[in-house]
């Protein structure tokens, strides 16, 4: 078997004075080209679980490799999404997604068209120009996600990407993504508290139990890539948001 | 543009209702023209003296900006060290406070002694009081980044000196120009406040707090009001170069400046 992208072994995160970790003996594999989502409940650890996977935090005990590498060694591999946009409000669009390229000291010539291209694929041609106190909040995040992409990175983390937008935006979003996906092929890791949100883009979906943070459930999600909105109404889709809600609502019950 | 043209035009409404009532008082209570002069004389002596207050006026303008300059990059450069850490913070911050509670003019014959009289003391003065907010606010700027966009930063493989340059300055540029607002008033106060102990070295020929001086012992009440007037329009004058600027660094991507949106 080649080497899964991402791997923990035991891992147990507890923060200063706290009585209770936050992850106890958490242990997860995700393989190469997978969608998997983090879903729980707010305070089960499951942003911190993101953030130790992109070298942001030191776990207390256990193991993480991503690639097989240390999170810190394999940082160029990877790119983070966070809930908010986080744009540099004094950079136009442009600016913010070049902001990578420009840190590793791309030539001016080169950054610019790796941008043009980016903000064609999230569909902001055309705004590269714009301020981000301009932009919807739907468009932030599609500056956001081009940023990220700058990188090229194969694997994405991304903390509730979409959590602070409307319902609408957001599912369009999802489609989005996972149509970029189909097309540049990385692994995602994504965390969210949305059952749908969870179903409808991953390949597996893991469930957390809080206090301590653990792992409860695995769901695999077996419905067909690429998946298109109509699959949101099927009686499949259905009752895999229901099972996956009830095992929710298990986890956090004991 | 119409409601900055009703301000205008308000302001102007209240400057002569205020005129009026100057009048008014000296006819009413028969008062000397050496204790309060005529609206009118005042007048007269700005146009015949227009020469002198002017001088006296650029002379005052040198050092308040001269000294607001300086506390800006010195200001700066101390927020920068302060953003280093809590504990710096916690340790030097009072001084700062003190720095803008000790009375100005307790300290100006000091600086007086230090120094000598003239140009450099007068700047002095102005430098020390408007430090203060300089250092307080880009402070704030500097410190008040977002989490999130560090470590954005740091996972880009971002130096220390890319936070700075890239992140931290350009998020406290809004704070800097709060407190270059703040001190371009007080520049002006701080110099005409140290020109009143070290204004000239030369008799009857300084800024405008040495003439106020100059001009009150010679009972010219006249000239007195028409300097004043002059420090007025100094402040003013401040205030708006740094609004200007501000407005050019802020307008294009700052909240404050208020935008239409584009929807998705």
């Amino acid at each position: 078997m080649s080497v899964p992208e991402v791997l923990l072994r035991n891992v147990t995160k507890r923060f200063a004075g706290a009585a209770l970790p936050v992850l106890e003996e958490v242990s997860l594999t995700v393989q190469r080209g997978e969608f998997v989502s983090i879903l729980g409940p707010s305070g089960c650890g499951k942003s911190t679980l993101l953030r130790l996977v992109a070298g942001l935090s030191e776990p207390g005990t256990g193991e993480i490799k991503v690639n097989g590498m240390t999170p810190k060694d394999a940082r160029e591999l990877v790119s983070f999404v966070f809930q908010e946009a986080t744009l540099l409000p004094w950079r136009t669009v442009e600016k913010n997604v070049a902001l990578a390229l420009e840190l590793e000291g791309r030539t001016r010539e080169e950054t610019r068209t790796t941008v043009q291209g980016l903000l064609e694929l999230v569909g902001l041609a055309g705004v590269g120009g714009q301020y981000p106190r301009q932009l919807s909040g739907g468009m932030k995040m599609r500056v956001s996600l081009a940023r990220a992409l700058a990188t090229r990175p194969r694997l994405l983390l991304m903390d509730e990407p979409f959590a602070a937008l409307d319902e609408m935006t957001r599912d369009r979003m999802g489609e989005e993504l996972l149509r970029l996906r189909q097309e540049l092929g990385w692994t995602v890791l994504f965390v969210t508290h949305s059952v749908a949100e969870a179903v409808f883009l991953s390949s597996r979906v893991i469930v957390l139990a809080p206090h301590p943070g653990r792992v409860a459930h695995e769901v695999a999600v077996e419905l067909p890539y690429p998946r298109t909105a109509e699959m949101r109404e099927s009686e499949a889709f259905d009752s895999l948001v229901n099972h996956t809600s009830r095992l929710l609502r298990e986890a956090h019950r004991r | 543009m119409k409601s900055k043209l009703n301000l205008l035009a308000s302001a102007v409404v209240v400057c002569g209702a205020l005129l009026l009532v100057w009048q008014a008082i000296i006819w009413i209570f028969k008062v000397p023209t050496y204790m309060l002069p005529t609206p009118w004389s005042v007048a007269a002596t700005v146009a015949e003296r227009l020469p002198d207050l002017w001088e006296s006026l650029l002379i005052s303008a040198e050092a308040a900006a001269g000294g607001l300059a300086a506390s800006i990059v010195v200001g700066v450069l101390v927020a920068m060290v302060f953003a280093r850490s809590a504990w710096i913070r916690r340790m030097l911050f009072p001084y700062t406070i003190l720095l803008q509670t000790v009375p100005i003019v307790a300290i100006a014959p000091l600086i007086l002694m230090w120094v000598g009289q003239g140009l450099l003391a007068v700047t002095l003065v102005a430098f020390i009081i408007c430090l203060a907010p300089i250092i307080a606010n880009t402070t704030q700027g500097l410190i008040g980044v977002d989490e999130n966009l560090v470590q954005l930063f740091l996972m880009y493989g971002a130096t220390p000196g890319q936070i700075l340059w890239r992140l931290r300055l350009p998020h406290a540029l809004p704070y800097l120009f709060v407190g270059v607002r703040i001190s371009s008033g007080i520049a002006v106060i701080g110099a005409i406040t140290g020109e009143l102990f070290a204004g000239s070295g030369q008799v009857g020929r300084g800024g405008l707090g040495y003439s106020i001086l100059y001009a009150m012992s010679q009972l010219q009440t006249d000239y007195l009001f028409a300097l004043v007037m002059a420090a007025t329009v100094l402040g003013f004058a401040f205030f708006f170069t740094v609004m200007f600027f501000e407005w050019l660094a802020l307008h294009k991507w700052h909240e404050s400046a208020g935008a239409g949106r584009s929807d998705a």
